[in-house]
């Protein structure tokens, strides 16, 4: 099964994406989770239906940088939503209305704050996204018909075989030991 | 389990939401309503009723829109349709026609378009309240009721937008709202609380879809993925969409869930940006949904008309929000609940006096807002300001008013009373009143404070054309038509936040029931039942 320059392939000489484990309740796979943490695998993922509690310290995820990317978002919107506002009634056209200055900072307000969350809504969603490498409609974990009950009831670690730590035998028993209920490899 | 548990032992597990109430099961207590009415301290009532596993969960509310259509649903839609036609049909008269089509004359020149606007958006409120508000405060309960309050969200801006963008009077040239170069290099006026307001409704349209879309994307994912099991275990096993195409349901609804679930995988290092995402949108809905009812009454506010020209009209314009949005949302789900099979489950007795409590606070803020309206301008000295409240209660349209206060101030009332918060019918009739009463309170503000100017000469009535009836009861008609096609295409419930809220989605829950039946997964398939 193995191949020198560690890519591995099936029987059937298809290379290999890596093992996927399948787990019963949110507890098993905590465990399991922490288990292949402690392993010191770093190319891996569990999938589960809902966010589990505590799952992140499992697999010792590190907090997401997302809140940066939404402040900048935000703060891009601020700064262009006042800009425009004084740009078009204070310097390109100016024009007496209400009676007020051209620069009239207090009635800008409104439409300053409106902008910044709409910049923050829109860096959150698609910075979430791109984080996530996220639209991505195809993945070799999709061909198992086990997994589509991820989004059902199931539980899965999946560890990859680029993975340097990664050996199928090892890494099948490091699963095993951890109450996998079916375990089996996934084509690339 | 141990026979005497530690002290902290239960406190965690309490805080945990694990402690289950002894008498649930099979026979809750009578006095506890379906079970979750329990008012005993430390009791957390579930969230869920009749011990459902994560697999009925999805089976229960993937079954809404996979199942056989209801045979209520056809005639509901095409009665729905009708009315959004009705409404369109009038529009297309209004535009060839100019706005003199509808009641509007030269005193009363803001009326139902305004009104209507008004209380559209007003409803739209308590969707982002729930979502994000509620989210922020951690209420679990939240999760059986913040899709279809989104989607109402979503579906009562959509009607609220179309108001002010037929009453601008020459509707093709509504590009002129938008900083955008137009013929005369002449910009908006930022000054201007209408335009403030094409930015707050147009944001908070946006952010509300975003945020729906964004909570539907994984319930989505569940959608395409039972598609695609049925076609792999049977190609040929669903009917074809149209007869002689070789499409079929089963692979329509796999194209279309699957691209719009973004290829969505459950992963965990995913939801951990998702739950940051959703958690950020939510903080920042939050003041979203605060300041887009304040710029709102801004419209009125920042006017010098007797009645607009007061400062308490941005909290008071939310609070009023809030409660016209709740008593749509139990309208619309009222009815769900004994329509669809095994809903019940997931909108409890308690989500239903929750939203009576909520209905009751904001109801009593209003009326307190009515009072202080009434104190000021008696205390203000102003003799214009005085001389409008009073015209407002005793003059011409004081039925309007009188309206206004028994639905809006008296009717929620009824809520302090337990059994009656927790009777679903009496909940339907006080919503009913109070979203009546809701377009009232706008009417009232509108039309009496304009009918009365300065001058004598000045002094006119408002009468209602066709046009407006038929404008605003086929806006009603588009409103219910798009919640009757959310409900048969759309995951109802946020199934992975429901199943996240469940007993036994805590980590936790098998350590410490050791020896406790398995919540999760087999023993459970007798109530499975209702959703195929």
């Amino acid at each position: 099964m193995a191949a020198s320059n560690r890519i591995y392939v099936t029987e059937a000489n298809e290379p290999i994406y890596g093992i996927l484990a399948e787990f019963a309740t949110p507890a098993s796979v905590c465990h399991a989770a922490e288990a292949v943490r402690d392993a010191g695998y770093h190319k891996w993922d569990t999938f589960t239906p809902f966010p589990i509690h505590g799952m992140e310290e499992a697999m010792g995820v590190k907090r997401t940088k997302l809140p940066m990317l939404v402040a900048a978002g935000g703060f891009t919107g601020v700064g262009l939503a006042y800009l425009m506002q004084w740009w078009m009634s204070a310097v390109d056209y100016q024009m007496v209305t209400q009676g007020k200055p051209y620069h009239s900072w207090q009635a800008f307000v409104p439409i300053t704050f409106e902008l910044g969350i709409l910049f923050s809504a829109f860096t959150a969603i698609i910075g979430m996204l791109a984080l996530n490498g996220l639209p991505r409609w195809n993945h070799p974990l999709f061909k198992k018909e086990r997994f589509l009950s991820s989004s059902d009831d199931r539980f899965f670690v999946c560890i990859e075989a680029g993975d340097t730590k990664f050996d199928p035998d090892r890494t099948r028993a490091l699963l095993e030991k951890a109450g996998a209920t079916s375990i089996e490899l996934v084509e690339e | 389990m141990t026979i005497h548990p530690h002290p902290d032992d239960i406190t965690s597990r309490r805080l945990a939401g694990l402690a289950q109430p002894a008498a649930l099961g099979n026979d809750p207590d009578p006095s506890t309503g379906d079970g979750t009415l329990i008012d005993t301290p430390g009791v957390r009532p579930p969230l869920v009723l009749n011990n459902r596993s994560f697999g009925d969960v999805t089976n229960i509310i993937c079954g809404y829109t996979e199942n056989k259509v209801p045979v209520w649903w056809y005639p509901m839609a095409a009665m729905t349709a009708g009315l959004a036609s009705l409404m369109g049909a009038f529009i297309l008269y209004l535009v060839i026609t100019g706005i003199g089509a509808w009641g509007l004359n030269n005193q009363v020149d803001w009326a139902w378009d305004i009104t209507n606007f008004v209380f559209w958006i007003g409803i739209g409120h308590a969707g982002t309240l729930i979502s994000a508000i509620l989210c922020l405060l951690k209420q679990k309960w939240r999760t059986a009721v913040n899709r279809a309050a989104e989607a109402m969200t979503i579906f009562a801006v959509i009607c609220a937008a179309t108001f002010p963008g037929i009453h601008i009077g020459r509707q093709w040239m509504a590009w002129f709202l938008f900083p955008i170069p137009n013929a005369n290099n002449i910009w908006p006026n930022f000054r201007s609380p209408l335009l403030w307001d094409v930015f707050a409704v147009s944001t908070y349209g946006t952010v509300s879809a975003l945020f729906w879309f964004l909570g539907m994307v994984p319930d989505l994912a569940t959608l395409r993925d039972r598609a695609d099991r049925r076609l792999r275990q049977n190609p040929m096993g669903s009917p074809l969409v149209v007869p002689f195409l070789p499409l079929r349901v089963d692979q329509l609804r796999a194209y279309i869930y699957g691209f719009l679930s973004l290829g969505w995988r459950f992963s965990s290092r995913h939801w951990h940006r998702y739950e940051a995402a959703y958690l950020i949108l939510a903080g920042i809905s939050t003041p979203l949904v605060l300041s887009v009812h304040s710029i709102v009454s801004f419209d009125f506010a920042t006017s010098i008309v007797p009645g607009w020209h007061t400062t308490i009209f941005p909290p008071y314009f939310v609070a009023g929000a809030i409660f016209g949005g709740f008593a749509m949302v139990l309208m619309l789900l009222i009815p769900a609940r004994e329509l669809y099979p095994n809903m019940k489950d997931f909108v409890t007795l308690r989500h239903l006096e929750n939203m009576s409590k909520i209905i009751l606070l904001t109801g009593s803020m209003v009326g307190f807002a009515y009072s202080m309206e009434f104190f000021i301008a008696w205390y203000g000295g102003n003799q214009f300001e005085l001389y409008a409240f009073k015209n407002r209660a005793f003059g011409p349209y004081w039925w309007a008013y009188w309206t206004m206060i028994s639905c809006n101030v008296i009717s929620p009332q009824l809520f302090w009373n337990k059994k009656l918060r927790t009777t679903p019918a009496v909940i339907f009739f006080v919503s009913t009143l109070v979203t009546i009463g809701m377009w009232f309170e706008r009417f009232v503000i509108i039309v009496t404070s304009l009918h009365r100017a300065y001058l004598p000469g000045e002094w006119g009535m408002f009468h209602p054309t066709p046009v407006d009836i038929g404008i605003f009861v086929g806006s009603i008609g588009l409103f219910l038509h798009l919640f009757l096609l959310f409900m048969r295409f759309i995951p109802m419930f946020a199934m992975a936040e429901l199943k996240a809220v469940l007993p036994q989605a805590s980590p936790h829950s098998h350590d410490d029931h050791a020896g406790a039946p398995d919540h999760g997964t087999s023993g459970q398939a007798a109530h499975a039942g209702g959703g195929h």
